[in-house]
């Protein structure tokens, strides 16, 4: 029986090794893996910075959203709880800097009005084709869920990105996307000689290491009156932290809500198991 | 187990309401006096806690139904107008999307509890089938599902699993353009799968009915695979003791459902889908959500498309002979030592199947991918039907009475 049991579990052995040989043979990533960044709201009980909220709109506003539209976004958000938490005055005063095209009135005519609380953020561009044509064919994606729709991998191979996959969940690893965008943005260098950009830029987390979008930030570009030091990865931390607010909303509220469930439901727990041995404890089984 | 009811109502208003319609007394038939063996252990929970996640989704659903618009051009923005306007719609949202994840998570360990105690056999044949049909109808709920957000994995997704419908020889096309409502995955094919979705639920439900139904009859296995042979000694009424066990099994089944759906919502899903869906772009690697992955990799593995799609099905419709595979006149796999050996091999195989599955098609993972699925048949074809000729059992207890007592003996309790 030992025999038959030392067998099995060496040929299982041998089989793991195998597989993960046969998949690493294919792992090679040319594309660097983002560093690790410490964020305010990672962890069961992580919120957001407002002042970091603030500073990245002011980024995204300033840079982005020349090309990048947020059309889930709406002013009065920038008010909500659990978000930058601009006071409704700011709000009103953010919405009506912009011009925002309304109608039809009576008249059957379109007019422009100043923008209110209630006003998506504005498009930059009027339609897709025009995008395009502003970004050199490259059509610059909506950001409102940006920070939910990008990952990477730390590893590309068995069993590595299993065990990987195992700890994130334990750990509750939940910002990979901030991290790569902070990766994207920090990442832009010059190409390795011999390279082919072909008219895209070199970035090294990029996938494939080619990105159409030019190095939107650069040391200083964006003013911080708050005394934050106007640096590139100050700048990436800020906006990557402003995406995941606009990505996730309710993230506060959300991670504080699970707080509470947990709570009862482990102290419910805690009840019904005691009634459970007690109930079961005068027959046999 | 469908022995003589002992409900006695005792006072007027539930005297009348027997003669009418004894539904009280369905109720305590099946749910307090009905005997179950008394040695289940945990791994017989999850028909309870798969009970309270149907009724989880169809909750959820309906109320999430009530703000989703199922239009192409909207079905997005519907979904992140639920995410960040409706009232706890965010909630919603993630325990429906998280609940569907633990409701495969369920019924994964269901089955496998099925296979290791051979809870398929006579006379429990017709209870297995029906599940085989539930877990069927789940798959689809499932998949329609996941297409209604419209993001770029809904929609890829979406038309890789309908396109395998054209695989059928000479009516396939026709079939395919029929599902679709038109020439490929369009605004038709997001509305009846809305339908659809809204629909199948209410057949699980039913089928579920039925399921206990035909388990009510025959009684549960146990773990000794020993039936019942004296209810006094062997049994103990549902209700407090099934009841308080399944309660607090549910009660930690949520623990760890609220762990994903407050702390990790998206761990189980695929960034791509919070891309708006474009039928212009395909993503770098279009995967199925995590519960597909097996029977994803099984279809990848044969070289022929219509060949992988008799593969795929085939291996959910071997389930379903599983009673008739499976040659051992022994129940459980506690007593058939090589079983045993032969099972974990299978889960194992099942979850490197998954692995696959969720892998880009290399020539690595696709050799691996068959070897498994290989293996997968084999299980069912070769192993099973040899192995109750072969295998030397060992001895089992009389009856789930002499079994508690040797167990509870050994470990020294009263």
């Amino acid at each position: 029986m030992l025999k038959l049991k030392t067998t099995f579990l060496a040929a299982v052995g041998v089989s793991a090794m195998l597989l993960g040989q046969a998949l690493a043979q294919e792992a090679a990533h040319h594309n660097a893996v983002p560093e690790r960044q410490n964020w305010t709201f990672a962890g069961p009980f992580g919120t957001f910075d407002k002042a970091q909220l603030q500073r990245g709109y002011r980024i995204y506003r300033e840079v982005c959203s020349n090309c990048h539209s947020m059309k889930y976004i709406a002013f009065r958000n920038l008010a909500d709880e659990g978000g930058p938490s601009f006071t409704e005055a700011q709000v009103k005063a953010l919405a009506a800097e912009y011009k925002v095209k309304d109608g039809p009135n009576d008249s059957g005519e379109m007019f422009d009005r100043p923008g209110r609380p209630s006003d998506y953020f504005p498009m930059p561009f009027p339609n897709e084709q025009m995008a395009r044509m502003a970004n050199g064919g490259g059509l610059p994606p909506d950001m409102s869920v940006l920070a939910k729709a990008r990952t990477y991998h730390r590893f590309d191979y068995f069993p590595m990105d299993v065990l990987s996959a195992i700890w994130d969940l334990v750990t509750q690893y939940h910002e990979q996307g901030p991290d790569y965008i902070v990766g994207i943005l920090n990442g832009y260098e010059q190409a390795p000689k011999d390279f082919k950009l072909d008219g895209a830029n070199y970035n090294k987390m990029m996938p494939g290491n080619k990105i159409a979008m030019a190095a939107p930030l650069s040391d200083g570009q964006v003013d911080y009156t708050d005394g934050t030091p106007k640096t590139l990865p100050q700048y990436s931390k800020d906006v990557a932290a402003f995406l995941m607010w606009a990505a996730e909303p309710k993230l506060e509220e959300r991670k504080k809500t699970g707080f509470r469930a947990m709570l009862f439901l482990l102290v419910f727990a805690g009840f019904v198991g005691f009634l459970k041995k007690r109930i079961w404890s005068n027959v046999a089984h | 187990m469908s022995g003589h009811s002992t409900y006695e109502p005792s006072i007027g208003l539930t005297r009348w309401l027997d003669a009418r319609l004894p539904i009280i007394r369905l109720l305590h038939d099946a749910g307090v006096s009905y005997p179950v063996p008394r040695n289940l252990n945990y791994m017989w929970t999850f028909g309870g806690i798969l009970s309270m996640m149907l009724a989880v989704q169809i909750i959820t659903g309906i109320v999430l139904a009530m703000h989703y618009t199922p239009e192409a051009s909207m079905a997005f923005s519907s979904v992140e107008h639920i995410m960040r306007d409706v009232n706890y719609g965010w909630m919603l949202r993630y325990l429906h999307a998280n609940g569907a994840s633990m409701f495969f998570i369920a019924v994964y360990t269901h089955m496998f509890r099925g296979l290791y105690y051979g809870s398929y056999k006579a006379p429990r044949e017709v209870l297995w089938i029906l599940g085989v049909i539930i877990f069927l109808l789940m798959m689809a709920t499932g998949f329609m599902g996941y297409v209604l957000p419209w993001g770029q994995m809904s929609f890829w997704g979406a038309t890789v699993i309908t396109n395998l419908f054209s695989a059928i020889p000479v009516v396939g096309s026709a079939v395919t353009n029929w599902l679709w409502g038109g020439y490929s995955v369009d605004n038709p094919t997001l509305n009846r799968f809305f339908s659809l979705h809204y629909l199948l639920p209410f057949m699980i439900a039913a089928v579920v009915i039925l399921h206990i139904w035909a388990l009510h009859v025959v009684g549960q296995n146990n773990p000794s695979g020993v039936e019942v042979k004296d209810f006094d000694k062997d049994t103990v009424p549902f209700t407090p003791y099934a009841t308080v066990k399944d309660g607090f099994a549910i009660v930690v089944f949520l623990i760890f459902f609220s762990w994903f759906a407050f702390y990790v919502p998206n761990y189980l899903g695929h960034p791509d889908n919070y891309i708006p869906a474009n039928p212009l772009v395909t993503p770098a690697h279009i995967v199925p959500e995590w519960y597909y992955l097996p029977f994803y990799a099984i279809l990848r593995a044969i070289p022929s498309k219509l060949g992988g799609v008799i593969a795929m099905f085939s291996a959910i419709i071997v389930l379903a002979f599983l009673p008739w595979l499976d040659t051992s006149k022994v129940k459980a796999a506690t007593f058939r030592p090589i079983y045993r050996m032969f099972f974990w091999v299978f889960v194992l195989v099942s979850l490197g199947l998954g692995y696959i599955g969720s892998q880009a098609p290399t020539d690595g993972t696709t050799l691996v991918g068959r070897l498994f699925t290989i293996y997968y048949f084999a299980h069912f074809l070769v192993v099973l039907p040899l192995l109750g000729l072969f295998e030397k059992t060992k001895p089992l207890p009389a009856s789930i009475a002499d079994a508690v007592l040797a167990k509870n003996a050994a470990t020294g309790r009263a």
